[in-house]
């Protein structure tokens, strides 16, 4: 009765297996490497970027670990700290040969030593929160009723235009809060009205008979809940990307951006231990401008090397030809509404820009004149210019305009994104922020690994003495629970923090409560008289319902936390429910297999090594 | 080894008023407090700022004091963290500066109380990783010298405190509802109702202790709290187990001997496993440093008065609410386990017990 089928076993095997391929990059450490991001937010880094850090490594004689694209950088990893900052100066001279305008940013980093076979499998050393390792952190609330706001007061433009189009006299419109007011002389009109906005504004405002103070037929505009849901979500999407943008400079190994709840962002630096300069570079705005193409005689020549005209200069486009653009500004960042990639009436990729009220004026003027004329959209970063585009006019252009013609998906969504990328959506506000010490950090993990390893030892130390055998099948099934929560948690790539680290020890103190539970009732079998085969089998039977049980009121607690919890009881609680469940699996079916490997097979069991067996006198089982 | 020698059941519900007077005096005493000293809530939960710095000497607190006094920020704390050389500045932040601005400032003014001057620092670490971070240097070139470091700094806005207090009452209500709900299932709802009246009493304890020595209740301290609750539940869940199974067992006994079999057939295990457990936050308490010590404070009392409630205070309100062998006995049944036996019935079932088969 305690054996275990074949497939049982394996199962075991494969967990344990499992376990130490998904613990083990946690005992490799941190080797120094070298980044490179993107300084532009017009210059991208990819597979040639890693080319070209490879090459200049070669070039200087530096031999890397491995030189590899991570999502937006490129990481080259290094053996010691000397040949690092050698490496650094060689890529940053062969990247940027113009340091006073430099394209990339190369800074110092640490990445994880272990070997890339591991890393293949997806097996990551444990994620560090701040705490453990130093840093900067924000917690900044969007203002979204600023976004709701801004969204109504162009909705208020549309309407408008829309009503002039289709010719249908209105006696004024106004924005009040978030709705739009339209206000008629008649009903008539009112009902035409409404025809008229209920089938060109798509579903997104909800039309609502009202009249003014003075009697006057009315309509009401709101935004459709599901579409002011849109355009929070829109907003806060928005403010991530132009902070990434933003964040990137400060180089720093892995910055999280991310948004919590509704309407917050997280941002995470790690390593960064300066507030002030930090929350220099998240509050700097890229502004947008729009400017006309100076085609004249002196420009082209200036294109081809002379000097540039009075009222010009000279930029540089995307590919990177120079381009002689007028000073003067047509447009800002601040008119454009929005910037998306899409596709035009030919198909070709497109991107669509809406502009606001004063916007549109103002194109509509500059575009009538100067058809077959070349506008440049200019994106300004840190004091530097860049054009984005530089289109043909084609026609007269309005609130709503595309720019098409020479460009894949791909760019039309980048282009898109770098227009968008020079305003955030709706204002942003610091609600929380600090600072950790690196060598702070470094005691914190500290404090954590001993917490555990003495509590730990001290645990396995009891058992064994008290239980024998038993005892030593308990504490390698608390080793195999640790071994297991630590891999779940490296696989997952959930944030530890300090707070985590205290849940592990929890897990641990708790999770040795099920095979206490298990030995006392194999005890208590055979102080009944049961034979040791009987006694264990029913040891385990009886205890699993108990065991459960206690598992899922603490699962309850440990979900609320989840729940309900932010911040450090966010990192407590993720460790405190997988440690639950990690437990339930190694001390009852972990510690059964051993049981089941070692006595199973005996067929005359005589006693088992589970400590002393104390009879009562008078028992009368 | 044995620690447990028990010859007989110990008749614990014979004392099961003494027991709740005890709990019920101490309740008291832990509402008065609460009541009369309330909690003392971490800048996480108030808002407001907190500086920790480490000084390279022991550091003078009264002169801390006199730096930070000069902002006039009214309610300030200055106190020592861990070490004597560490000094933890809890600050209110005023409407007319925003948030960090302040601890920056505090650090400068500390920083020239110690005749140094902020610099912005660039330094590579031996691991070889960039940190760029606001240093105090004293000095110049290879005389220069830090007097103190900044190791820690959190600001925090009042809105963000008061809906940390929300979600931390809706946690509780959450695991409330759930522990009553699980339990009543699973049990009867006479043990559902006595589990949770017995560990709310210990959340009130541990916060009627953090009441009285004005411990710092911080977000993880909450979490410890909430740990407990279901820790000390689960102790409960143990006890009921065992009075379910005596009532099946022992069909003449008594409601009221069968809680004092159950009890007492539990004990062993209940001390070895809270004893282990108290071991590891034994260990948080003596390693893990000030940021775990009132986590693992909170455990600890959390344990000890989840022992004490569980055991006493559960079972002899689930007696007095009436629970009978009909309430578990039928609804055992029903979870298809087995019914009545225990080693002897099993062992007169099948006179081959202990064969393999």
């Amino acid at each position: 009765m305690n054996r275990f089928p074949l497939w049982k076993y394996l199962l075991l095997a494969v967990a344990l297996v499992g376990g130490l391929i998904y613990t083990l990059p946690n005992f490799y450490g941190e080797a120094p490497a070298v980044q490179v991001s993107s300084a532009k937010a017009t210059l991208k880094v990819g597979p040639d970027t890693a080319a070209r850090v490879q090459q200049a490594l070669t070039a200087a004689n530096i031999q890397a670990d491995y030189v590899q694209l991570e999502g937006q950088s490129v990481r080259a990893r290094l053996g010691t700290t000397d040949t690092q900052i050698k490496a650094k100066d060689a890529i940053a001279h062969a990247l940027n040969p113009d340091a006073a305008d430099a394209g990339y940013i190369v800074a110092l980093n640490l990445v994880s030593r272990s070997p890339q076979w591991l890393t293949r499998l997806h097996a990551l050393p444990m994620y560090l929160g701040l705490d453990l390792r130093g840093g900067v952190h924000f917690l900044m609330q969007v203002d979204m009723q600023a976004a709701l706001t801004k969204k109504a007061e162009s909705l208020t433009n549309d309407v408008r235009s829309l009503l002039r189009e289709k010719s249908v006299r209105h006696a004024g419109i106004s924005r009040e809060g978030q709705a739009v007011l339209v206000a008629f002389r008649d009903a008539a009109t009112r009902d035409a009205a409404r025809e008229v906005l209920t089938a060109g504004e798509g579903n997104e405002v909800l039309w609502a008979d009202a009249a003014t103070a003075n009697g006057d037929l009315q309509l009401r505009g709101t935004l459709r809940p599901e579409a002011a849901r849109k355009v929070q979500d829109a907003a806060v999407k928005q403010n991530i990307t132009t902070l990434h943008n933003r964040v990137n400079e400060l180089g720093t190994s892995e910055p999280v951006i991310q948004q919590q709840g509704q309407d917050r962002v997280v941002v995470q630096l790690p390593g960064v231990q300066d507030t002030a300069r930090a929350k220099d570079i998240i509050g700097r705005t890229a502004t947008l401008e729009l400017r006309m193409v100076d085609d004249s005689a002196e420009a082209q020549a200036a294109a081809g090397g002379g000097p540039v005209p009075f009222g010009s200069e000279r930029f540089v486009e995307r590919g990177g030809g120079p381009l002689i653009v007028k000073r003067q500004v047509i447009l800002t960042g601040d008119n454009l509404k929005d910037a998306q990639p899409g596709f035009d009436e030919q198909q070709q990729p497109a991107i669509h820009l809406t502009v606001d009220g004063r916007g549109e004026r103002i194109m509509r003027d500059v575009s009538r004149e100067n058809i077959g004329k070349r506008m440049a959209i200019l994106l300004f970063e840190k004091g530097k210019g860049e054009v984005v585009t530089a289109p043909v006019i084609r026609g007269e252009l309005g609130a709503r305009f595309q720019i098409s013609g020479r460009m894949t998906t791909a760019e039309a969504q980048d282009q898109a994104l770098l227009l968008r990328a020079g305003s955030l959506a709706a204002p942003m506000e610091i609600i929380e922020e600090g600072t950790i010490g690196p060598s702070l950090g470094a005691d914190n993990i500290k404090m954590g690994f001993y917490s555990v390893m003495w509590g730990f030892l001290a645990i396995a130390a009891f058992m064994c003495l008290y239980y024998q055998v038993f005892g030593l099948i308990s504490a390698l099934a608390l080793a195999f629970n640790l071994l297991l929560l630590v891999a779940a948690l490296s696989l997952a790539q959930v944030t530890l923090t300090l707070p985590g680290m205290a849940a592990i020890a929890l897990a641990l103190g708790m999770a040795i409560d099920a095979n206490v539970l298990i030995n006392e009732r194999i005890r208590e079998e055979l102080r009944a008289g049961s034979a040791p085969q009987t006694a264990i089998h029913a040891g385990y039977e009886r205890a699993w319902a108990t065991i459960l049980d206690s598992n899922v009121t603490t699962l309850i607690a440990g979900a609320a936390l989840l729940a309900f919890g932010s911040g450090p009881i966010r990192g407590f609680a993720v460790v405190h429910c997988l440690g639950i469940l990690t437990s339930m699996f190694s001390a009852v079916f972990f510690s059964r297999g051993l049981v089941n490997l070692w006595y199973g097979r005996r067929k005359k069991l005589q006693t088992i090594a589970i400590g002393q067996i104390w009879r009562p006198d008078n028992h009368k089982a | 080894m044995e620690f447990f020698r028990i010859k007989r059941d110990i008749p614990f519900m014979r004392h099961a008023l003494v027991f709740n007077a005890i709990s019920l005096l101490t309740f008291v005493a832990a509402v008065f407090f609460l009541v009369t000293r309330g909690l003392h809530l971490s800048n996480e939960f108030t808002g407001g700022a907190v500086l920790e710095v480490k000084y390279a000497q022991a550091a003078d607190l009264a002169k801390v004091r006199d730096a930070v006094a000069t902002f006039n920020l009214g309610d300030v704390q200055v106190q020592n963290y861990g070490t004597s050389r560490d000094v933890m500045i809890r600050l209110p932040v005023p409407e007319r500066l925003s948030l960090g601005e302040l601890a920056d400032q505090v650090f400068g003014k500390l920083c020239a109380a110690e005749h140094g001057r902020v610099i912005e620092q660039s330094l590579v670490s031996d691991k070889g990783e960039q940190i760029s971070r606001l240093a105090c240097a004293v000095g110049e070139g290879e005389a220069q010298t830090e007097p103190l470091v900044r190791s820690r700094s959190e600001a925090v806005s009042a809105s963000v405190g008061d809906e940390l207090v929300h979600d931390g009452l809706k946690a509780l209500a959450f695991v409330i509802v759930g522990v009553v709900i699980y339990l009543s299932i699973r049990f009867e709802w006479k043990f559902a109702v006595a589990a949770i009246i017995a560990n709310l009493h210990d959340i009130i304890i541990i916060l009627g202790f953090f009441a009285f020595f004005q411990w710092e209740f911080s977000l993880s301290v909450l979490a410890a709290v909430l740990a407990v609750l279901g820790y000390s539940v689960n102790e409960s869940v143990v006890v009921f187990d065992r009075i379910r199974e005596a009532f099946r067992k022992y069909r003449k006994m008594s409601t009221r001997e069968v809680i004092d079999h159950a009890i007492t057939s539990t004990m062993s295990r209940t001390i070895i496993t809270h004893g282990s457990t108290e071991m590891m936050v034994l260990s948080m308490l003596l390693f893990g440093g000030p940021t775990l010590h009132y986590f693992a404070v909170a455990l600890t009392i959390g344990i000890l008065f989840g022992i004490y409630s569980s055991v006493f205070v559960a079972a002899a309100i689930a007696m007095w609410l009436g629970v009978k062998r009909e309430d578990l006995v039928k609804a055992g049944r029903d979870d298809g386990e087995a019914p009545g036996g225990g080693a002897k019935g099993r062992q007169v079932q099948d006179p081959n017990a202990g064969a393999v088969v």
